[in-house]
């Protein structure tokens, strides 16, 4: 008797065997590489655990009191710099990511607004807020035009995407009515884009608060500079105060952006 | 849509009039928010350096060209650091948001009272600490270099994957679970075969998107000392050496140009 048993086995991810060895081997081989070239001093690793226990246990107890006029004084002014920020960089990215979006723009202001959205994503906030602050001084006014600038890179292309998605017909109906250009965007595009636009627009003042919690490194204004002035005093008590109430604004902020997203929903 | 009735001929308005004095007023309330806004920022900007900041500018772009394009070559190491960073801080990420994104969603937690909130604390904490933060405190920890900026990066992507993850996981059909169940699939089984097919393009598909976002970040984690190309952009600012500084913008513009290109094509292959 040839007990022979059917045996099922799950199909593999790629179909191809060669393309599945090659996968694994060009895997392995950047590991390996990345391994090599990579230094990594043990030696300063074990030196530095006691040392960043010491740094860990230097922020307790985190100390809200002895600059809490610089705490709240930072705060607000991260608040006002997220809020123009984030007003400007929209205003700025509507007639982008109309130019942006393929049925609507001719090819040339595709291309050209195409690229004033890849510069502006190409570089990360901070490297901008370098370059602003040493352009316009120290301060939150720098800090408002770097988070401005990045909102365009940021809103103009998930904004684009949403344009080119539109319901055609609708479009078309109001174009066949004898509008303007204006009217026609005002009538038959917008209003359909309104709900995302709505909801990104929340989404970007959430973001932006958070970076400007780190421009202010920089010396962009803002919370972030009340947390380098108390890394710079070696006062990590007042440091980890400002890191709790980050924290904790990010999280009202989130919270309270992602409730009303879902709301307009 | 109101039609309105004029003396001797109709005509069409978007909105009645309760709705235009709303509209109104949230754009009255909006103006009003922003001017108070702009003028504290204003109040504390000297406004002399902002209007002069065009010819500091011009000054810049003319130290900046033209670029010591034979600086470039100095650039490749720390490029490829760069390019690590990103991706191993990725992978190290992605890796610890699964666990955390099967303990924090509602159907697949395992207590919902205890590490239900545990895992979702560990993910918020996660996203709401920039990477720059982050790296500032583990170039404390294990000394500067590339590992600060991997595990800075690392961190970072916890939050952001297992978020995404996990509302991916409580999206999934019900369906196929109850039928991988009735074929008597123990626990371990369940997963392997009812739930990962159904999250995996989700997965990879967030995974790639972070590693594009990571690449941006990574360039900037050497700023304060972690690693990549950030130390030599710090550097050469310090040294006021514009005609390097810009060499090494055009790479950046480049590796984030060629990562979104890649992005896109393995998203297209995937899905």
């Amino acid at each position: 008797m040839n007990d022979k048993k059917v045996i099922w086995k799950r199909k593999p991810l790629i179909k191809n065997r060669l393309l599945r060895i090659g996968l694994i081997l060009l895997i392995s081989t950047y590991l390996l590489s990345v391994f090599l070239t990579t230094e990594i001093d043990w030696q300063r690793i074990l030196e530095g655990i006691p040392r960043g226990k010491n740094f860990i246990f230097a922020f307790f107890p985190p100390d809200f009191i002895t600059r809490s006029d610089e705490i709240l004084a930072g705060i607000f002014e991260s608040l006002w710099m997220t809020i123009v920020a984030t007003i400007v960089g929209i205003l700025i990215s509507i007639p982008v990511s109309l130019g942006a979006a393929k049925n609507i723009a001719p090819k040339f202001i595709y291309f050209l607004s195409r690229g004033v959205i890849t510069l502006s994503r190409s570089f990360q906030e901070v490297i901008l807020a370098i370059f602003f602050v040493k352009l316009m001084g120290f301060g939150p006014f720098a800090g408002m035009v770097t988070l401005s600038l990045s909102t365009i890179g940021f809103f103009a292309k998930l904004l684009s995407e949403d344009i080119e998605d539109i319901n055609k017909s609708q479009a078309e109906a109001i174009k066949s009515t004898g509008s303007s250009w204006f009217q026609w965007v005002n009538y038959g595009v917008q209003p359909q884009v309104m709900p995302r636009f709505i909801g990104l627009s929340l989404y970007r003042l959430d973001i932006n608060f958070r970076e400007s919690a780190v421009i202010g490194i920089v010396g962009g204004g803002g919370i972030g500079s009340t947390l380098n002035t108390a890394f710079d005093r070696y006062e990590f008590e007042t440091a980890a105060a400002v890191l709790i109430v980050i924290i904790s604004i990010v999280m009202i902020v989130e919270y309270t952006s992602s409730h009303l997203r879902k709301l307009i929903k | 849509m109101p039609i309105i009735k004029q003396k001797d001929y109709k005509t069409w308005k978007k909105f009645d009039r309760k709705r235009d004095l709303q509209n109104w007023l949230c754009w009255f309330l909006g103006t009003l928010i922003f001017s108070f806004c702009f003028g504290l920022i204003s109040s504390k900007t000297i406004w002399f350096y902002v209007f002069d900041s065009h010819n500091e500018a011009l000054d810049l772009l003319g130290r900046m060209f033209p670029p010591e394009t034979n600086y470039f070559l100095t650039l490749i190491k720390p490029i490829w650091d760069t390019l690590n960073i990103a991706t191993i801080g990725t992978t190290i990420g992605t890796l610890i948001a699964i666990p955390l994104a099967f303990l924090s969603a509602n159907n697949t937690t395992p207590s919902k009272k205890f590490l239900r909130p545990l895992a979702l604390f560990c993910i918020v904490s996660s996203r709401s600490i920039n990477s720059v933060i982050w790296a500032l405190l583990l170039v404390a920890v294990v000394g500067p270099g590339v590992l600060a900026g991997i595990i800075a990066i690392g961190l970072r992507s916890i939050g952001f994957c297992g978020k995404l993850l996990y509302e991916a996981i409580e999206e999934i059909d019900e369906n196929q679970i109850e039928a991988i169940e009735a074929t008597g699939a123990n626990k371990a089984q369940i997963m392997t075969f009812g739930i990962v097919p159904q999250i995996l393009p989700a997965f990879t598909s967030i995974s790639i998107y972070r590693w594009d976002i990571n690449i941006r970040e990574a360039t900037v984690v050497g700023l304060v000392g972690a690693g990549g190309i950030g130390i030599e952009l710090d550097a050469q600012i310090g040294d006021l050496a514009w005609a390097k500084v810009s060499v090494i913008l055009l790479t950046i513009v480049v590796a984030v140009v060629f990562s979104e290109w890649i992005t896109a094509k393995i998203r297209k292959a995937i899905i």
